[in-house]
Order: C-alpha cells, then structure tokens, then sequence
C-alpha cells in the first residue's frame, strides 16, 4: 500500500507521532488492556457460556493462588527473562538473532553431557565449574558461528540463526538416543537422580530461588553494560547505523562477533539453569519456543532489561492463568491461547498508536 | 521503524492464526457443557493420609495429567476412561481434576505439586516420560498416591505411593491375530495365493520391547490357525506419523503381503490397506467408519478398571498394586466388534473360544512349544525386567513351559526375535 503523493488524499494516512508524554503514552497502554478485557470476556461468553469476571479471578489465582504458583510464575519469568536478556544486545545491534533456541539447546546439552559423563568421576563442586563453563562455551560457539559468516561475507543473520536451531535440536535428539534410558525409551529421564551430581545447589529450600537471583544478578548487568559501558554505545552506534559506526572508527566486524558471543554465552547460562537447575535432563523441546517468544518480550520493552521484567511478566502471567483456565473449567487449553492472543494483540496494538497517528481526510477524529 | 512494525503485526498475526487453528480442532472437549461453578484452587486443604482406613467419598479428589488434550486419540482413550470412571463411581465434575498439554519435564513435577496442592488424593499421569517427574513429586508429598500407565519404576523404586499399570495388550493382539489367520486360511482356500505365500506386515512405531511383544503375540495368534504363515516388519520411529505409516504399509504391501496390521497411533496403515483392498486388524479403536471393506477387528486398552480399582484402593484404605497389569478379565483389554463383511466366517466365535482359553489359563500367548528362536526352542531367558542403564537382563521369564509377560513389572519386557518374523529395519 505504496502512498502515491497525488491529489486525491487518501482515506486516511498515518504519521509518526512526537513522543508522548509518559502519562498519555501510559494512558493509552492502560486503555489497551481494559479494551483487550472486554473482548475477551466478550468472546469468553460467546463461546463458552462461562462467567468472565470467574474467568479472570481463575486466571489470577492460577498465577498467584498459592505459594507454589507464585515460586513457579517466577520460575518462569526468570528462564525467560534470561533468554530474552540474551537476544537484547543483538537485536539491538540490528543483528536477528532468531537462534536463541538453538543456543540454548546447545548449552543444555553441554550441561547434560557433563552431567552424564563426568557425575561419578570428579567432585561435585569441580563438575558445577565444568558444567557453567561448557554450557556458556557451547551458547556462545553456536552464536558465533552465524556472526562469523555474517561479519566475514555477509551472509543473511536470520536464516542462519534460523537454520542452526534445528541443527542444534537434531543434535539434541541425536545424543537423547545415544544416553536414552532405557533403551528405546526416547528419553534420558531425570539425570542422577540418586546421586544428584550436578545439580545446582538449592538456596534457602526453595528449588527456584536460586535461578531467579542469577537472572536478577543478568538482568542487573545487561541494563549497565547496554546503558553504560562503551560495548554497549557501540551496539546502539552499529544498531543504528553500521556506515556511521565505520565513520566514527567502530569496527563493525569486531563489535558483531563480540556481542553474539555475549548473546550466545547467556543463551547458554539459560540452558544450564534448565537442564541442571530445574528440569535436570534434556530434550529436544525444553527451550520450550522461549527463543521466540523473547524476541516479543524484547521488542515490547524496547530493549530495555528492565522494562523486560515488566513484559515477561506480564507473557509469563497470561500462560500461567490461560493454563489454570483449561484446569478449572475443562476447556480445551487452545481457549486460553485465544484470551493470551487477544490480550497480546491490543498490547502490540497499542505500541503502534504511541508511536503513529491515523489522520482521517474528512476530519481530524483521532483512534487510541 | 518499519521493520520493527512489520514484526510487531507478523507475530500479532501468528499469535491470532494460532488462536484460530485452536478452535477449529476443538471437536468435542470431554467437560466443557456444564460449568464446574467454584474455583478450587485456592483452599489447597491439608491432603489426609489415604492409607489410614480410607475416606469419605466426597472428600476424594483425583488429578490426571495428560500430555496432549483430547486431539490426540492415545490421550483421548485416557480421557474417555477417566470419565467414564467418573460417572460409573458417581464422583462430581469438580472431584476429577484434568490437566492437559502437560509435557515430559519439570512441568508435569510442577502439575503433580499443584494438583497435591489442590487437594487431590491420587494423582495419575498417563505418559512414559512422566514417570521420573511423578516419583520426584511422589517422594514430596508420601500423603498422595502417584499411579502412571506404562512405566517400569514401580517395583524397584522402594516408594509406597507411586505405582505403575499397564494392560496384557498382548493377548488382545493374540486374539487379532487369529482373527487375522482365519482370514489368511479364507483367502488360501479361495485360491487367491498358496499357504506358502501367507504373509502379512506390520508397521510398528519402534523396534523396543512394547512394540516386539505386541507384533510376536499378534504373529503367534495368527500362526496358530494358519502354521505356514510369515510375517515382515517395518518401524517408522513415531508414535504418530500418518505419512510414515502408511508409506510403511504400502511398502509391505508392494513386497507381497496378505494382510496388514499395525502398532501405532494415525490412520495411516489402515487407509492405505483400505485403498490397496488389503485385510487390516487394527490398533485402539475401531477404524470401521473409514475403512469399511477391509477392517477386520481392533484391540485396544481400556483404563476405566484401572481408575476404578486405584479410586476404590483409595477409598476403602487399601494400598495400590505398585504394578498392576490389566487383563481381559478385568476388562482392560478389549476388541472391537468384527467387520463380518472383511473377516472370515466363525471369525467371532472362534475368538470367543481362544478367549476362553486364555482366561481360563490353558492356553498361553508365549507358550515356548509355539515358537522358536534361531532354528532353537528356548526354555529359559533374562529378561530386563528392572530398568537401568546398561539394560542388564536380571529376571529369568520362562518357567511352566511359557513367557512369563508382564507378570514381573507391568510394562512389557518380551524382546526375543523369534522365527518367521522378519524385520525389514530397525528404529530405536
């Protein structure tokens, strides 16, 4: 829909706003979700027959209910702030990383692999040093190969990234094979169950205490190195133009490769959270799509690591009480998926009308 | 900006096709028609100890886990039990809690917490690979009992509430099987081909001991109305692969195959017996309505006995089986009606006979005079009765002249390859 300067004006154009004051760009976020409420309990009555207002009170209470819900909500909020943390500097850079899923698979199976390999050999505490460093080694090589290629010859980030997911998860259902137990179980089953070799220490008796306080520790450390530090001028000078950042002496190459080095490092920190933090064994699915629903949580935040608590959250709530939903009123799980897509749908929407105008040609009539 | 806006509306769109496609398959959810009217979430009441003299039935709550919801038709056949259990005890909507989609990770440890939190005295998880997640969530709370279908833990886990059950699938297969001689015997006599030709195939998910122990019983009850007859296998390495399946079936069709039977779960090897007009016995659930001319009768498992049996262990005080195999019996495994118009004549009542057998202990699936592997009779054999890693035989299976199948542990442990079957390949 090309905007052919002619004098017939079209039915109405759209223009980029001025920023907007924090209470009107507030306003209209705020105005979003009450809208995106009253479609879906619209839609819930429509097609259910359910009493909304119990719907949301059920959704609540799926993520809140109990102390357990609570520990869990965090649980995943923290996995998946850390992946998203982890995309924030590519993207920002104007690099698509789309392979946070593979990175973390990679880092996963390293951490399963020392798991396996190395939990009746060497001490505990020895294994846990092996399994940080070969996790974070192996995110940070399968970042980097895409941003060899991609600083080298240019090759097209996305598809690479792309491609080496799935090279990464066959690898992953390669050694599943391989360590399966037992034998033509297609699973590995909870590592060390017994010995419980490797597995990260539990905190203050809470199973996911440990891993919300490493990604707080991330988040803490992203927001200064992206907000503060040289490394992270350089990404926003790259991110927003890589002739200026030649101009100005950045080596552009040098910047790529060391940032989804950085990207690829924390991928792999989420693959070791998951694989000996909490699930303790690996699969092919235990990335869980996070590689992608990052790159949402990234986007609604501006790049913002702190922001991105806030929009994790808020992914994290919606899944959590979308799930309750289905528990507590028999529905076919897909009807939470339709609550979350609605919500999510007004929510991006609403990004859109803080940065855009809509000019009609007869008058001025506004949409918020 | 453009692309971040292109991106924004790319996902948004997903996000909605998503959604959409959802709908559209949701066919009949099991409980969606009366609302369950209280929310219980969030009382989470201290969970009695079951063991001590059993409770009131209206304090009995049940939780399961699903790994898919009711489009999958092996999760399905657990939900249709489940509330058929439901209804036949007389418990209400809201006593039977159902969590669906729940993978095989640290979500289903998760589910099971929530679902003890919940209040519910049995907790039930019907995957293989819920089973390391069920035993961590069973040592957590010692209060609720943890059952899971098909897995091997039980008896060597040393835990008083986690149990494992599993059907003797493999005398519903036995019974197919003769059903699938008889018809073999129909079209020798017919002059289609000679008794030195009577093959028939079979497409199997993977080359481990559920899927030898089924395809060895339905070979066994074939050969014992129709000696002559051989057997090719093929694996497709899926549970569900429609493509694989029925690409499997035409293959085993291609090399000169009778008759078709398969162990896994799409549609895929009976359709294409029903376009090549070939036989086919069928796995869990009549396949009738799409194949009318050449279905000719299915096995399948039923876990409404089982549900009942750990809800009842649970209400009158009794412990649970650590494993609990299912029979004919008990009405866990059963077979369809026969197709009179695809299978031989006296197909059902010579059916009914074996059965009769079978029950009664005179006849034996494994019976070791019936089969011979390497050329050789076997009269002893270790089985891998108690997982490990190295899968080390440590059960001797064979006495009183039979295999001894899922006696030890409820999980099928026969894996001999016995003479007369032929596997074309091998998946693991």
């Amino acid at each position: 829909m090309p905007m052919n300067k002619q004098q017939q004006a079209p039915l109405f154009h759209i223009s980029k706003r001025k920023a907007l004051p924090w209470y009107q760009a507030w306003g209209i976020r705020g105005a979003a979700i009450i809208l995106a409420l009253v479609v879906c309990a619209v839609a819930t009555t429509l097609m259910t027959g359910e009493d909304p207002i119990q719907v949301y009170i059920t959704m609540f209470e799926g993520a809140f209910g109990t102390s357990r819900k609570i520990w869990i909500l965090c649980q995943n909020i923290a996995i998946l702030l850390c992946v998203s943390l982890a995309v924030t500097p590519a993207f920002k850079m104007r690099f698509w990383n789309l392979g946070a899923e593979g990175q973390v698979l990679a880092g996963g199976l390293a951490t399963a692999a020392c798991m396996i390999l190395l939990g009746d050999s060497v001490p505990n505490w020895l294994l846990i040093c092996i399994m940080i460093v070969a996790s974070i080694a192996a995110g940070a090589i399968w970042g980097l190969i895409p941003a060899f290629f991609k600083a080298k010859w240019n090759t097209n980030e996305t598809l690479f990234t792309l491609m080496m997911n799935y090279v990464a998860t066959q690898l992953v259902a390669f050694f599943v094979i391989v360590w399966e137990v037992p034998k033509g179980a297609g699973k590995i089953g909870i590592i060390n169950q017994s010995s419980e070799a490797g597995w990260l220490p539990v905190i203050g008796g809470q199973k996911y205490l440990l891993n919300i306080l490493i990604v707080a520790a991330l988040t803490i450390g992203m927001y200064v190195y992206l907000q503060y530090t040289k490394h992270g001028y350089e990404i926003s000078v790259v991110g927003e133009s890589e002739r200026t950042a030649r101009y100005v002496g950045i080596k552009v190459e040098k910047v790529i490769l060391r940032t989804m080095l950085l990207s690829g490092a924390v991928c792999g920190i989420a693959g070791l959270l998951l694989v000996g933090g909490t699930d303790h064994t690996i699969t092919t699915t235990i990335a869980g799509g996070r590689g992608f629903t990052a790159v949402m949580v990234a986007w609604l935040a501006k790049f913002n690591p702190i922001f991105m608590v806030l929009t994790t959250f808020l992914l994290s709530f919606l899944d959590r009480g979308a799930s309750e939903i289905s528990t507590i009123f028999g529905l076919n799980s897909s009807f939470g998926d339709i609550l979350t897509g609605i919500i999510l749908f007004f929510i991006i929407g609403s990004e859109f009308f803080i940065s855009y105008k809509l000019h009609f040609r007869t008058s001025g009539k506004k949409e918020g | 900006m453009k692309k971040i806006l292109a991106l924004m509306l790319a996902l948004a769109m997903v996000f909605a096709l998503a959604a959409c496609g959802g709908t559209e398959t949701e066919t009949q959810a099991p409980s969606t028609d009366a609302p369950a009217t209280e929310a219980p979430a969030t009382e989470a009441p201290e969970t009695e100890a079951p063991a001590a003299g059993g409770i009131a039935k209206e304090d009995l709550k049940v939780g399961f886990i699903f790994l898919h919801d009711e489009n999958s038709t092996y999760d399905l056949n657990f939900l249709n039990a489940a509330n058929a259990a439901r209804d036949a005890l007389g418990f209400t909507e809201d006593q039977f809690i159902y969590r669906t989609n729940v993978p095989e990770g640290q979500e289903c440890y998760d589910a099971a917490c929530e679902l003890a939190d919940m209040g519910c005295n049995i907790i039930f998880a019907d995957s293989f690979g819920h089973e390391d997640f069920m035993i961590q969530a069973a040592k957590e709370f010692p209060d609720v009992e943890f059952c899971h279908a098909t897995g091997t833990r039980a008896h060597t886990e040393g835990l008083d509430n986690f149990h494992n059950a599993f059907a003797s699938i493999y005398e519903g297969r036995y019974l197919a099987g003769v059903a699938a001689g008889l018809k073999l015997n129909e079209m020798i006599e017919a002059g289609e081909f000679t008794a030195d030709e009577a093959k028939m195939g079979y497409v199997g998910a993977f080359t481990y001991a559920e899927v030898i122990s089924g395809y060895t019983s339905f070979y066994l009850g074939a050969k014992s109305v129709c000696p002559t007859v051989t057997m090719d296998v093929t694996f497709t390495g899926s549970w569900y692969d429609e493509t694989a399946e029925k690409e499997g079936a035409n293959k085993l069709i291609a090399n000169g195959c009778k008759l078709i039977s398969q162990h896994a779960d799409s549609m895929g090897a009976p359709t294409a017996c029903e376009e090549a007009g070939v036989p086919n016995v069928s796995y869990n659930g009549s396949t009738i309505a799409a194949c009318p001319n050449t279905f000719i009768v299915s096995s399948s498992i039923n876990w409404e006995p089982y549900f009942e049996y750990m809800i009842n262990c649970v209400l009158n005080g009794e412990a649970i089986a650590a494993d609990w195999t299912g029979t004919i019996a008990t009405g866990s495994v059963v077979l369809t009606e026969v197709n009179e118009a695809a299978a031989a004549a006296g197909t059902a009542d010579k059916i009914a006979e074996v059965q009769a057998a079978l029950e009664d202990g005179s006849l034996h699936v494994f019976d070791v005079t019936t089969f011979t592997v390497d050329g050789a009779a076997m009269d002893s054999y270790m089985a891998d009765v108690d997982t490990d890693a190295d899968y080390t035989p440590d059960t001797e299976a064979i006495s009183d002249g039979y295999f001894h199948e899922s006696e030890y542990r409820s999980a099928p442990y026969f894996d001999l390859r016995i003479d007369g079957i032929t596997l074309l390949d091998e998946m693991f």
